[in-house]
């Protein structure tokens, strides 16, 4: 037992849980005055963390990482990237909001310290290597994240939204947990490794609806195909800002989560996942890049092609081999650029009554009203779908790389026709921005802050991105290393 | 003689109920809020009952920190329902339309 080294190891998150806690005193305190100071208190808390997870994604000595609390915890560097993504997006989420949520008088200090809370649930989750410390931090991440979907009180399509992630999100709590229960009841464990050598010698009946069913709770909370129905209506009824949350921070932890799972607990018997896994990867890209065509809403749109998007990143992790571990965190790291940008985007589409503008036929003639704007919104759209000069084709790229070197030709083919389909409806928005007859809705930007973000989103995705692959390649592979070391 | 399998049946009947109570009822939120309490206790009589025939303390540990997570749940259920009713007048389930695509 080495305390220190434990608290050290889980820094991160004690951090944040005590920043958390202070700033929900201050907010009970003070009335709704202070959450300006708590917004500021929280992105310098989330610095803070984000300074510590850094450390272990640098440092030397924590290659094969450490475990802490009897084997509950693990600190490692793919634990470490995950983190660092997580909480850069939470960053972005908190800057953004203030803004969004003033023109209702909805600004309120527990807004900051939710999200503050959902990333602790994140923290844990990517760093999980027991079953209980996977459930307490999902759910942990879940609570908040109900609350945050329903944040917008005076809102009927907020509410409406919180009630069906609040059911839909529990009934995949209760799948996981079954999943999770026999699992243990097999096994007689509930630690991952532990699982894993109870699995070395076959997998009976029991434990394999054990893994059934985690993996279906899993695939809800990554929205993935066949377990998609609350995407696009979460997303397009949550206040803007959270949904920006929503797509990318929990999106990194649950997928980070599934990988841990998949190849540390079950890595012994892929064969058993890797159906699985094929199947809702190849559903999630079909039915996001078809479902999208025929969506008004920017918002609802957005969300398809985050399910599109969850299913790429899954070919990688089928792959079941380093390189495809590796492949899907580059993906992973440009798809919260990409993400963040066209929402952040989103955000800044407001009507000159300062009302938020959702409808793609508003946008037309965008590029001559707001051309900074339009040209960012379509870099995103160009890099979502994949178009080569931009940075979103080379996670597509990575991907596929590892999935014919896997021997998954057939998957990688699909994906590709896919993204073509899919490359439709993003090329859609940009036509409706460019070639349109200006419809004039648009007011210009009331935000600096939310115009720097763009900026640096778009500079990223933006082919200059491919110069930052040569700092990023060491830091996946490192990663990905990580997640098979003790496998 | 009890064995495990009796409560592996119970355990999972249980769980059919709670999932079927949410796909099947058309008629309160509130029977859904019970499904979901139902789920929960399926899967905490699989822990208990798993623990004590491994004659292992996880199990039982696990099914307290899902009790104390269930009941946070219920909180959070009830008070988004409130929010909810206080907009729109209703809980029916098949009122829940708003968006739709």
């Amino acid at each position: 037992m080495n305390y220190a080294l434990w608290f050290q190891l889980a820094s991160p998150e004690i951090v944040l849980s005590i920043a958390g806690l202070l700033l929900l005193l201050i907010a009970a305190w003070s009335s709704d005055k202070s959450a300006r100071l708590v917004s500021i208190l929280t992105v310098a808390a989330f610095f803070g963390a984000l300074a510590l997870s850094l450390n272990f994604l640098l440092a030397d000595g924590y290659a094969e990482g450490a475990d802490a609390f009897y084997g509950q915890y693990r600190m490692d560097r793919f634990a470490a990237l995950s983190k660092v993504l997580i909480f850069l997006s939470a960053i972005a989420c908190v800057i953004v909001a203030p803004k969004f949520f003033a023109r209702d008088g909805m600004m309120r200090a527990e807004y900051p310290i939710l999200i503050l809370f959902a990333s602790v649930g994140m923290g844990l989750m990517v760093s999980a290597v027991d079953l209980l410390t996977l459930y307490i931090g999902l759910e942990l991440q879940s609570l908040a994240a109900y609350v945050l979907a329903s944040f917008l009180r005076s809102d009927d399509r907020s509410a409406e939204a919180g009630l069906k992630y609040f059911v839909l999100g529990a009934l995949a709590s209760g799948i996981l947990l079954f999943g999770m229960s026999l699992l243990y009841g097999f096994t007689g464990t509930t630690s991952f490794i532990g699982i894993q050598t109870a699995f070395s010698d076959g997998v009976s009946t029991g434990a394999l609806f054990g893994v059934v069913f985690v993996l279906s709770g899993l695939a809800f909370k990554i929205s993935a195909v066949p377990f998609h129905m609350w995407t696009p209506d979460v997303y397009e009824g949550a206040p803007t800002p959270v949904t920006t949350f929503f797509a990318t921070a929990p999106k990194v932890a649950a997928l980070a989560l599934t990988m841990r799972v998949a190849i540390e607990a079950f890595g012994g018997q892929q064969s058993v996942w890797q159906q699985i896994v094929i199947f809702v990867a190849m559903a999630s890209i079909l039915l996001g890049g078809v479902a999208a065509i025929g969506q008004t809403n920017i918002k609802r749109l957005l969300a398809y092609s985050s399910i599109n998007n969850v299913g790429f990143m899954l070919i990688g992790l089928a792959c079941g081999t380093p390189e495809g571990a590796s492949a899907m965190m580059t993906y992973l790291i440009i798809y919260v650029a990409m993400t963040l940008g066209s929402f952040i985007c989103v955000l800044d589409l407001n009507d000159r009554e300062g009302r938020p503008v959702e409808d793609i036929p508003k946008l037309a003639g965008l590029s001559r009203t707001r051309p900074g704007l339009a040209a960012a919104l379509a870099v995103f759209m160009f890099s979502l779908a994949g178009i080569p000069p931009l940075f979103g084709f080379w996670g597509k790229f990575v991907v596929f790389d590892a999935a014919v070197a896997a021997g998954l030709i057939p998957l990688a083919a699909l994906g590709i026709a896919a993204s073509v389909i899919g490359a439709f409806y993003y090329l859609k928005v940009i036509k409706v921005m460019y070639f349109d007859e200006p419809a004039d809705v648009i007011a210009p930007s009331d935000s600096t802050a939310r115009l720097a973000l763009i900026a640096v989103s778009a500079l990223f995705v933006s082919p200059l991105g491919y110069f930052a692959t040569l700092a990023l390649s060491p830091i996946t592979e490192d990663a990905a290393r990580a997640l098979f070391w003790a496998a | 003689m009890i064995g495990i399998e009796h409560y592996l049946v119970v355990s999972s009947i249980l769980f059919v109920m709670g999932v079927l109570g949410i796909f099947l009822n058309r008629k309160n939120i509130i029977i859904i809020l019970m499904a979901i309490e139902l789920i929960l206790l399926a899967v905490n009589i699989n822990l208990v009952a798993f623990s004590v025939f491994l004659g292992d303390m996880v199990g039982q540990v696990f099914a307290m920190f899902v009790l104390t997570v269930a009941a946070g749940e219920a909180a959070i259920g009830l008070a988004i329902l409130v929010i909810y009713f206080r907009g729109r007048g209703t809980i029916a389930v098949d009122d829940v339309n708003q968006m739709k695509g």
